[in-house]
């Protein structure tokens, strides 16, 4: 992944900062890693008992791979880890092991499989589930993987594992991005982050001298729509992830800001105050011009779209205070879906159209709140105060946010993944500073009809 | 043959009158987004400069205090820095020497959430643009 890097001490004038930025060849050969600290917390309501066993060569791999797996299902809040010693690496994906004994230990699936090394240096990952209350064989993967795609081979079989299991798709082989904020000398240095759903493999894709938000991944999963200030004014950006390529797709007078995607991928809503106030326009995700949806004398923003993409929910202050609506593209009417107090904003669908996650302000608490779309039902799922931009894992199941929490009598920023009952949560921080601004991307190269 | 008058030069010195030279900052009140009239001189003196050099543009830089959403906070500081804008305008400036944009929470003059830091937090900031 190729970064880019801004100084804010090279003054250009504004025309020549955005050709270069057009441009988009300014291609910095170095990449930065920074290790997000993982903590899961909580017991599900219904776990699944399972033993993974050690891969057969794992010491040896670069990588611990039933370590990983491991991980992944305990972040699902959905399966619960039993240890049961296996002597000695013996049990890999051929051999049949004692299924009863691993029952007798507590856990109703086993895992055992392997990692090679092959002749031409890439790993043969493999592995086979067992249902040890049935003693069967529920099938087995097996991934041929280059050293540095070796965690992305444990992800797909956590996902395979999971959706043996719970018939429903796993998201540990899918990304996060998020915004870290670092003190550098008194300065501050902002960095776009894309890493896997556990945290690691971290790569920098923007560091700038002035803030970046409201990142927001394409449906394909391979391009990152945000929002930099370094030209001393908000521009919503389009970044090609794994080419280091970006182009500004919104710069138009004033601000512009709130980029999300349509689910084709083929348009983005923006709020731009180009109009005047704040209010949403749709742009071409090539670049073009933006076509106004609401027109009123109130602030509307944090547009995003329903899966089906007929429909968009949005925050607007038209009746006094910031609540929750949604525009039909079609007919252009809008309803209030906010009810609960008078303030809630950042809106977020999940995948499957059911469940919409946002912040309810109320006592002077920010918190992250559910809301089913067909009930109208609203629970809260933290005990935090200071919660911020939900977004959805791309199988529903669970929500990325931005929270603070207190660490040692000091007030830190981190990001937390929650089960939708709130009750597995993981928490993801970094020793280097703030983090904020998450967004869990989809499976990639996915595109949604 | 031009006359002297068609042959004077008038100088524009950008130089001359420095932004610091005049003070840029208009506070707001919580929850507010109307220019009090304690800042019409600071806007008087803003105007003058402007007509004086009308090469001169501004950005009108507006900032909200650290508590809410970073989207809808960008929304408010852009409604405060639109106010001045407005202000500006009645003074004389036309629309195409400013443009009103929005840091939201992004900038904190001070951090933190006290209403101290709420104070000087609420702000637009008038700067030069390039």
């Amino acid at each position: 992944m190729k970064q880019y890097f801004l100084s804010p001490r090279i003054k250009v004038n504004r025309l020549v900062l955005l050709g270069l930025t057009l441009l988009a060849f300014m291609v910095f050969p170095f990449q930065s890693y920074a290790q997000l600290r993982v903590e899961v917390s909580g017991i599900g309501a219904t776990q699944l008992p399972i033993t993974i066993s050690a891969f057969k060569g794992e010491e040896q791999s670069p990588h611990k791979i039933s370590q990983i797996i491991a991980a992944d299902l305990q972040r699902s809040g959905v399966f619960r880890l039993v240890d049961v010693s296996v002597s000695g690496n013996t049990v890999d994906e051929g051999t049949r092991p004692d299924l009863q004994r691993i029952r007798a230990g507590g856990a109703e699936s086993l895992v055992a499989g392997s990692a090679s090394r092959l002749a031409d240096g890439r790993f043969d990952v493999r592995a086979r589930l067992w249902d040890t209350v049935k003693g069967i064989d529920l099938g087995a993967q097996s991934i041929v993987a280059s050293h540095s795609d070796l965690r992305f081979a444990a992800h797909r079989v956590s996902d395979w594992l999971y959706e043996k299991l719970t018939g429903e798709k796993g998201v540990a082989s899918t990304r996060i991005a998020y915004v870290t904020k670092a003190m550098n000398n008194g300065s501050p240095k902002y960095n776009l982050w894309v890493a896997d759903a556990d945290g690691e493999s971290a790569h920098s894709a923007l560091a700038s001298s002035e803030p970046i938000i409201s990142p927001a991944w394409s449906p394909s999963g391979l391009s990152l729509a945000y929002v930099s200030f370094e030209s001393r004014k908000p521009v919503v950006y389009i970044h090609d992830i794994a080419a280091g390529k970006r182009r500004v797709v919104a710069n138009f007078n004033g601000s512009n800001s709130a980029p999300a995607w349509s689910p084709d991928g083929q348009n983005l809503v923006v709020t731009l105050s180009q109009a005047g106030g704040s209010q949403i326009f749709s742009i071409p995700s090539v670049g073009g011009e933006p076509k106004i949806l609401t027109k009123s004398s109130s602030i509307d923003t944090e547009a995003t779209y329903a899966p089906d993409g007929r429909t968009l929910f949005f925050v607007s202050d038209r009746s006094g205070s910031p609540q929750i609506y949604r525009l039909n593209l079609q007919s252009g009417a809008v309803e209030r879906i906010s009810f609960s107090g008078n303030y809630n904003v950042s809106p977020a669908v999940s995948p499957d159209g059911k469940k919409l996650a946002f912040i309810n302000r109320t006592g002077g608490a920010f918190k992250l709140m559910l809301q089913d779309l067909v009930t109208g039902s609203v629970t809260s799922l933290t005990d935090t105060g200071a919660d911020e931009s939900p977004s959805f894992s791309a199988n529903s199941k669970q929500i990325i946010y931005a929270t603070q929490i207190l660490s040692a009598g000091r007030w830190q920023e981190a990001l937390m993944m929650t089960t939708l009952d709130g009750r597995v949560k993981s928490k993801l921080t970094t020793p280097a500073g703030d983090i904020r601004e998450p967004h869990w991307g989809g499976y990639q190269g996915a595109t949604l009809k | 043959m031009g006359s002297s008058s068609q042959r004077a030069v008038k100088t524009i010195d950008l130089s001359a009158v420095k932004p610091d030279m005049v003070e840029n900052t208009v506070y707001f009140d919580f929850d507010s987004f109307i220019v009090k009239p304690q800042f019409q001189s600071l806007l008087e003196a803003q105007a003058k400069r402007l007509k004086a050099n009308k090469a001169v543009k501004i950005y009108l830089s507006g900032h909200t205090d650290e508590l809410g959403g970073r989207e809808y906070n960008l929304a408010l500081g852009q409604k405060r820095a639109e106010a001045v804008k407005r202000s500006l305008t009645i003074l004389g400036i036309p629309e195409s020497q400013m443009e009103a944009v929005s840091f939201g929470k992004e900038k904190p003059a001070i951090p933190g959430t006290t209403e101290a830091a709420g104070e000087k937090n609420r702000r637009v900031e008038i700067s030069n643009r390039d």
